[in-house]
């Protein structure tokens, strides 16, 4: 009779976390709907995806194909967005830019996410001789711009996608953290985790499921205006001839080879840039929305 | 702590963190693949000419002893010759960097003529149309980027209109002031979104306190209390940001510098890294180093200075 009761409470409560589980997914779907910016974002960089996914779809033409008798065509109804010093369309290349774009945008932002939460993490939990460590390493790179670091790595490794994503990644990683290791700090003295380590949970336990879901929030944040920084960044380098090679399209690679020819073909470098600040501006917005969506579900 | 001992702490503290560095840079540009006998003096080189070269700048010397020789020259200033240009690297640093410091100065300037009038007037209209304009180009100018924005300025006042020089730094001062006016603009159109979204919200949350109510009660004109009470409280925090920021500014000159083809540190650290030129790069980064640490050093004191709150402790 005890047993069936218990059985019966665990399927209520079970049923119970369940609905309520539902009911916050369908309160976070409306509550995305409510915000314009984030709505707006979401559609523009879906709209990034599918052209990254599915080029062919939307332009006939290759992006690498060279036409003799097409060179430097203003645009026109045949090549949309005109052609380029070699007589390549314009328009496919900065469609089949994109899906490069977002890769390198995304993957320069996502693994320094995840290293610096996990540095930060360790480094705020433990404190000590590692935190000391991490956080010296943080400052060294503090003391270097940005851009110089980037530029001195791939320097070392040579020019390519390869040596420009571990440039990112090797300094883009300290922000995420220097931010999570100061929330930890904070989160770490709450009663509840003191109470989780009395109950006698491992580390690995308290950090994963009582410090991190508390702690990530503010990170997420960041990483979404992150990644409109990181794609600027590696568009940047690009077009210093240090990122991407030619004639591999890339937003960045094609606004420098307009830049040669800027006074009589102004279409080579406009186009390009026009998608590298719609994709910009639909990350701004998301993360804008993101932020407004934590601030009212934090209250 | 007077302000004094407070400067001559941070200077101390400063060198462990700028010795680090010299290790960082040292051993970083000895991990790159290639003789640099080879690379110096060319592929007919004969095997002893290479041999000679090798003992004169110390290839078999342990890796510490030639650091203990690099630390020497470079509190000499002797920061070695550019394989490129066949001259010392301090020399050619020394000549672009007026360059560099025009083209921040020129986005500074800018920054605060545009930037500090378009966030306070966002700030005293808010929810109105001028706030939303000005809102909505702050969203776009951190997803611009710069080297393209400076692209458009340049077809548009420089290829068509023809107000600006084109890719020309000139040889007389005012050449040189007309030819730092679209890149300062340029870079400066990019740091404006966060200064006008910052000092917005500093003006925002500082109308509503209660000192502007009070003084308003007492009968002070708006100009006044806009003046002296909001403008110049909203204005703290914004000045910190902008000191900040002028750090990562110097990073960005470097696409600025290319794009505009101003004869700057940032332009020279670019060619040097296309043509493989590495005494010149080892410089470039430890004067860019340099630089920032003594930014850190004077944002610091200025903010001390800006507001009596904060002690030098």
């Amino acid at each position: 009779m005890d047993i069936r009761c218990s059985a019966v409470a665990d399927t209520s409560a079970k049923s119970f976390i369940e609905k309520k589980k539902q009911n916050i997914l369908i309160d976070t779907f409306i509550l995305i709907l409510k915000s314009k910016a984030l709505v707006i974002g979401l559609i523009i960089i879906g709209i990034m995806l599918v052209l990254a996914l599915f080029p062919s779809v939307f332009t006939k033409f290759d992006p690498n194909y060279i036409d003799g008798n097409a060179i430097m065509l203003s645009p026109c109804t045949t090549h949309w967005f005109g052609t380029d010093m070699y007589g390549r369309d314009l328009f496919s290349r900065v469609i089949y830019a994109t899906r490069l774009d977002l890769f390198i945008g995304v993957s320069a932002m996502f693994v320094p996410f995840a290293i610096g939460t996990s540095l930060g993490l360790i480094s705020g939990y433990y404190g000590g001789k590692v935190d000391a460590l991490i956080m010296r390493i943080v400052d060294i790179l503090m003391s270097f711009p940005y851009m110089v670091l980037c530029i001195m790595i791939v320097a070392i490794i040579g020019a390519g996608i390869k040596s420009l994503l571990i440039a990112m990644w090797l300094v883009d990683w300290k922000n995420y953290a220097r931010l999570i290791r100061s929330e930890v700090m904070i989160v770490k003295n709450s009663d509840f985790i003191q109470a989780a380590k009395v109950m006698g949970f491992s580390d690995k336990r308290i950090l994963l499921r009582h410090i991190l879901p508390n702690v990530l929030s503010s990170a997420l944040v960041y990483a979404a205006s992150d990644i409109v920084v990181c794609m600027m960044a590696s568009a940047g380098l690009s077009f210093l001839g240090i990122g991407v090679q030619p004639p591999t399209p890339e937003w960045g690679a094609l606004i420098a080879l307009g830049k040669t020819s800027l006074s009589k073909s102004w279409w080579q470098s406009f186009f390009p840039g026009i998608f590298l600040i719609l994709s910009g501006f639909g990350f701004s917005l998301i993360g804008d929305g993101m932020s407004d969506l934590l601030r009212t579900r934090g209250r | 702590m007077n302000r004094l001992s407070y400067i001559i702490r941070r200077l101390i503290q400063m060198i462990p963190v700028f010795f680090i560095v010299t290790v960082l840079v040292f051993v970083l540009i000895r991990c790159i693949p290639g003789d640099p006998a080879l690379t110096m003096l060319g592929d007919r080189a004969t095997h002893e000419m290479i041999e000679a070269y090798r003992q004169k700048i110390g290839y078999y010397d342990p890796l510490w002893l030639q650091y203990f020789i690099f630390l020497k020259d470079l509190l000499h200033f002797d920061l070695g010759s550019s394989l490129r240009y066949s001259e010392p690297v301090i020399n050619l640093i020394l000549e672009r960097l007026p360059v560099t410091i025009g083209l921040t100065v020129s986005v500074v300037f800018f920054t605060v003529v545009i930037g500090f009038p378009l966030g306070f007037m966002a700030g005293k209209k808010r929810n109105k149309l001028p706030d939303y304009i000005i809102r909505i180009y702050s969203l776009f100018g951190l997803s611009a980027p710069q080297f393209w924005v400076g692209l458009m300025l340049l077809l548009m006042f420089g290829v068509k209109i023809k107000l600006f020089p084109v890719s020309n730094w000139g040889d007389t001062l005012p050449e040189h002031i007309m030819a730092l006016i679209l890149p300062g603009i340029t870079q400066a159109l990019g740091i404006m979104a966060v200064i006008i979204r910052n000092l917005r919200n500093n003006v925002v949350d500082i109308s509503g306190t209660s000192y502007v109510t009070f003084a308003r009660s007492k009968g002070l004109s708006e100009g006044r209390i806009d003046l002296r009470y909001i403008f110049r409280n909203a204005l703290l925090p914004t000045t910190t940001i902008l000191s900040l920021w002028i750090a990562s500014l110097l990073g960005g000159c470097i696409i600025i510098e290319t794009v505009f083809n101003l004869p700057g540190l940032g332009a020279l650290m670019i060619n040097s890294v296309l043509s493989r030129d590495y005494s010149v790069i080892q410089g470039g980064v430890l004067i860019f180093v340099i630089t920032v640490l003594i930014i850190n050093l004077i944002t610091d004191i200025i903010y001390s200075m800006l507001d009596p709150r904060v002690t030098l402790n």
